[in-house]
């Protein structure tokens, strides 16, 4: 039988505020255990909860990206649930009244086409803290400094059809986040986590099959493994006569498995309700439209620009526009040498090479844009060759000199189009090689062209690499071709 | 609606109390007292009437994103049961 | 000294006839001596009392007292106070010393006021006689063997008694108000919102609200002043601008029209509070207001949807005293479930229970709508009952509670115990103002006038209420209780 798989994602996207999202305490990084769980994060007898604005307007930001409706009223309910990082026994979170309601991403996929993914809905939440479990004595030990960070969760529809289209779409919103400056995006220190629910059914059949939801999910290679491994055990499972059991499950990445968590919590009942120490949170149009003036340019449309206005490939469009420091980078390059293309090649090229061998991400590049740029100019404008180009990289690269020029001027590489000096140098090289110029002049006459390579790499080293290729190789025909 | 021993049993499980038998029946005694007293509400009409979680119509004040609080761990854990190093001690949580 | 009103005790500091100090060894002394007898007080704060008192001395010596400077005040045990144990009068929180203040606490700091102590109250306010306080009930001044009434009990009863000139309550059902009448004192019930809720121990959110019992309306005005207005820690309190308070108690109530909701005079009500309830509506009469029948034809739905509603806040208001952080913790506790189960089973009373249990049902899936969702509907039903009597009436008038103080342990059943607040509880749930004011006795035992204003009529309360206590000596009456301890 043929199986379609269906995939549903809720990504959990910590906002990028100071302060937290219903107290003033600090939601730094790696802060000493509770030294940032304020009275309100701790929920002390009598403590209640004041919003966070940027929270709100980073929440509406990502809804304005991906073109949702953003309802004029929302409302925060509590999830209610004992847990030991969970200090209040409620969450509060969004669930009949969400700030962000259905909208759309677009994904780009392989083959270079675009799909469209629908998101159902997008909500603000306070994150929980942490337990720790390394041995207190057979203790576990709680730490809240992450609690009531501010998390926005975007729940899309179940329209992704791979696991493939998944990673895209996680992707997608990534760089969406990343863009926005809503999150940091940093999967890794948890900033970014995903639950994946996944079913599968007979291809063609309309009724979606029973789905499992694989928790906590923190990376995009996790994302792809783990709905790899979970389609074949449910596909396995349907096809030994077994059936799927509505569950959450763990992905182990060490084992590469997805398993169920034990289940010795019966159906939990979160009884939300309207949380009743915050009120109604109402968004006017004003409001919006200000926002919306503020949103910088978005990824799907810097690629759709990249293709259209800079004449760039499906691909290096999508591959220029997939981060925003990335993007910024390039778009620096191209803004100081004024080539799009040569500017893509760069940096797609000999730049993304040298940061892959070093393993550094593009902000942390010891050259920077202007450096790659002025580069890229001197090529343009001939004053160095392409093989002289690399090396001034190498030089950038190193710390050799501060730009290209004075690279270029300490290291003599301007490239030498003086008619008489290139002359010169052939006479020489002629002069040098009789043994060769004879075999030349007796070769039939298509096979010479490939035998004034030789000449070409003689007069190239004579100069140091500097001589104009094009016009070494023209003068080098005329002057062999005299001699015939 | 009929109040069961089970639906008072469910509930002290979510609320996390413990109750014995003798406890749970005269709850189920109590409760079920209280509950019929609010099944009078069914008798009311309330078609088209939407429901009121705050007696004022007010809406939610913002705050700024301001870092407004400093460290008070250890004021804060002098009320604790049980820290060390300091975190919150519990018994050890299985995942 | 101690028969005086905030309001005189006020004059004498300011005239130097009195010094804060001596006015509050003089309390501090009341409250050691009364202290086995009522239980008004579960801790007593008399360092802190004096030091505060010198404090308030010395401001005044350098000319920079407050209105309120110097004067002794209590606090009910729901307040949060750094340093000082909170109990909320529960178990749970027997071992709990607040890191903070609660922000009517550091308001009325900052007015110079001396704290005498920490008031008993039914645990975590959860009641109407104070039977359900961990550290044992409290006996209400007029008449041992009768209750305070509830949930601010201490309070009402260190008033009454003279343990203190006034003290705080927090009113979620009827908790100021009925407390107030039962021991012959004025309490006032702000608009919800008037006054912060932060570092008041929540019971049931969307109803609680702090406010001020004492001698008098005037006493309840000054104090208000301080305590009111907005709080950028609560979402709910309200920005907008607080009057003095003082400033309208004398305006002329002529042409006041008053209602009467005829719920409020049914079935239930004793004859002899009905008496004098209906004398003090004729007090006003001769005072140039108007009266006039009207109705509240939900009134006996607030009962029922109370109880929906406050226990559902309650259940999950309460869910943050687990033992983990801060409160009672079971001992050995075998694993997680066993430290939450025992820890709040031990920790918490029945009432509690019940109502965190109720609550939890009343949330829990399949119930939601028929419980939660209807008594909210019902909730709004209330709210526009009042808000239409307010198109034709200035203020309602009735009873604080429909029988004056009944007897210690005389209402063992939860259900009749909740009928008590049958007046009060809609006044909550509709989030309007309310005091109650002295208006006579049964027997030994006090009657509670209670007169009701729509949102933010606070000003118009006191006002109307002060009138009644300047034709009326029912306000100034003295249990013989208080005389003896004297």
């Amino acid at each position: 039988m043929q199986w379609e798989t269906v995939i549903g994602l809720e990504v959990h996207v910590q906002l990028a505020t100071h302060s937290k999202i219903f107290s003033g305490a600090s939601t730094a990084f790696g802060a000493e255990p509770n030294s940032q769980a304020c009275a309100v994060d701790l929920g002390l007898p009598g403590v209640l909860p004041v919003l966070n604005e940027q929270a709100v307007a980073m929440a509406v930001q990502f809804g304005l990206a991906v073109h949702a409706d953003i309802p004029e009223v929302s409302v925060f309910d509590r999830k209610n649930y004992f847990y030991p990082d969970l200090p209040k026994g409620y969450q509060t979170s969004q669930m009949y009244h969400p700030i962000v309601g259905p909208g759309e991403v677009e994904i780009a996929l392989d083959d270079d086409t675009t799909k469209r993914i629908r998101i159902h809905h997008a909500h603000l939440e306070e994150d929980a803290g942490k337990s720790l479990h390394e041995d207190f004595h057979g203790m576990t030990g709680i730490d809240l400094n992450r609690a009531g960070t501010p998390l926005l969760e975007i729940v899309s529809e179940p329209d992704m059809r791979s696991a493939k289209e998944a990673a895209a779409y996680l992707k997608a919103i990534h760089s969406i986040v990343t863009y926005l400056g809503i999150s940091d995006g940093n999967m890794a220190e948890g900033s970014m986590r995903c639950d994946v629910n996944v079913s599968v059914r007979p291809k063609g059949q309309e009724a979606f099959g029973t789905r499992a939801e694989i928790k906590n999910v923190n990376s995009f290679r996790f994302v792809e493994r783990a709905i790899a491994f979970e389609v074949e055990r449910q596909i396995e499972l349907i096809e030994d006569g077994g059936k799927v059991v509505q569950e959450t499950r763990l992905f182990d990445p060490e084992r590469d498995e997805t398993r169920s968590m034990r289940t010795k919590e019966e159906a939990n009942d979160y009884r939300y309700f309207p949380c009743p120490d915050l009120l109604p949170v109402v968004l006017d149009q004003a409001y919006l439209d200000h926002l919306r003036s503020q949103l910088p340019e978005l990824p799907a449309e810097k690629r759709e620009r990249f293709q259209q206005a800079l004449g760039l490939s499906a691909y290096d469009a999508s591959v220029l526009s997939a981060s925003r420091e990335m993007a910024e980078y390039f778009e620096a390059v191209h803004r100081a040498c004024g080539d799009a293309k040569q500017a893509a090649n760069w940096v797609q090229g000999e730049l993304s090479g040298a940061l892959n061998r070093e393993n550094l991400s593009i902000t942390n590049s010891p050259v920077t844009a202007s450096q790659l740029g002025e580069l890229v100019q001197r090529v343009l404008d001939d004053t160095i060759n392409g093989k002289a180009a690399k090396q001034v990289f190498q030089a950038l690269w190193h710390g050799e000199g501060a730009s290209a020029d004075a690279i270029i001027e300490a290291k003599g590489l301007k490239q030498v189009t003086d008619t008489g000096a290139i002359e010169a140098m052939i006479d020489q090289v002629i002069a040098d090689s009789p043994a060769q110029v004879a075999q030349y002049r007796d070769a039939e006459p298509e096979k010479r062209g490939k035998m004034i390579g030789y000449f070409v790499g003689q007069v190239m080293k004579a100069s140091r690499g500097t001589a104009n290729p094009q016009q070494v190789n023209g003068l080098l025909k005329e002057k062999l071709d005299a001699l015939l | 609606m009929a109040l069961e021993d089970s639906h008072v049993r469910r509930a002290a499980h979510l609320a996390r109390i413990a109750v014995s038998d003798d406890q749970a029946s005269s709850f189920v005694e109590d409760l079920s007292r209280i509950l019929d007293m609010v099944d009078q509400l069914q008798g009311v009409n309330t078609d088209g009437v939407a429901p009121l979680a705050h007696p004022l119509d007010a809406t939610q004040r913002l705050r700024a994103d301001e870092v407004t609080e400093t460290n008070q761990r250890d004021t804060f854990q002098r009320c604790a049961p049980a820290v060390e190093n300091g975190l919150y001690l519990v018994p050890r949580v299985v995942e | 000294m101690h028969d005086k009103t905030l309001t005189q005790l006020a004059n004498a500091l300011g005239s130097g006839e009195l010094s804060s100090r001596e006015l509050t060894e003089h309390y501090l002394q009341r409250i050691q001596h009364s202290g086995a007898t009522l239980n008004s007080f579960i801790t007593v704060t008399a360092d802190q009392a004096l030091a505060q008192a010198d404090a308030a001395d010395q401001a005044r010596a350098n000319g920079n007292a407050g209105w309120l400077a110097g004067l002794p005040l209590a606090l009910k045990d729901i307040f949060c106070t750094q340093g000082v144990k909170t109990s909320c009068g529960s178990r749970m929180l027997d071992n709990f010393t607040a890191p903070y203040d609660a922000t009517v606490v550091e308001k009325l700091k900052a007015a110079g006021t001396v704290s005498l102590g920490k008031t008993n109250m039914d645990e975590f306010a959860m009641g109407s006689s104070n039977e359900n306080s961990y550290y044992g009930p409290v006996n209400n001044p007029w008449d041992l063997s009768a209750v305070p009434g509830g949930s601010s009990g201490g309070s009402a009863a260190a008033v009454a008694a003279g343990l203190t000139p006034a003290a705080l309550g927090t009113d979620t059902g009827g908790s100021i108000r009925q407390p107030a009448a039962f021991c012959g004192i004025t309490g006032l019930k702000p608009t919800y919102g008037r006054v912060s809720r932060y570092g008041m121990i929540a019971y049931a959110s969307s109803l609680d609200q702090a406010g001020p019992m004492a001698r008098s309306a005037e006493d309840c005005a000054h104090l208000l002043n301080v305590m009111a207005g907005h709080d950028v820690r609560d979402s709910t309190s309200v920005a907008r601008g607080v009057p003095d308070y003082a400033e309208t108690l004398n305006a002329s109530l002529s042409g006041l029209k008053i209602g009467l909701p005829q719920e409020y005079f049914g079935e239930g009500l004793d004859p002899d509070v009905e008496k004098a309830v209906r004398e003090a509506v004729r007090v006003y009469e001769s005072l140039g207001a108007t009266v006039r029948d009207v109705s509240l034809p939900h009134t006996h739905y607030a009962i029922p949807a109370y109880y929906v509603i406050a226990p559902a806040e309650a259940s999950s208001n309460l869910s943050r005293f687990d033992g983990v952080r801060f409160g009672h913790r079971c001992d050995n506790p075998s694993d997680l479930i066993d430290l939450y189960k025992r820890s709040r089973a031990e920790g918490f009373g029945d009432e509690v229970q019940r109502r965190i249990l109720i609550g939890t049902h009343t949330l829990s899936e399949g119930f939601f709508d028929a419980y939660y969702t209807k008594a909210q509907k019902v909730r709004r039903l209330i709210r526009q009952d009042f808000l239409d009597a307010f198109e034709d009436v200035d203020v309602l008038m009735g009873p604080a509670s429909p029988t004056p103080a009944f007897d210690l342990g005389a209402k063992k059943d939860p259900v009749s115990m909740y009928l008590q607040d049958i007046y009060t509880i809609a006044v909550n749930l509709a989030g309007i103002p309310g005091i109650s004011v002295p208006a006579g006795f049964v027997g030994r035992r006090p009657v509670g006038l209670q007169i009701l204003g729509t949102h933010f009529a606070e000003a118009q309360l006191l006002n109307v209420a002060h009138q009644f206590q300047q034709t009326t000596d029912w306000h100034l009456q003295r249990p013989d209780f208080a005389e003896e301890s004297a």
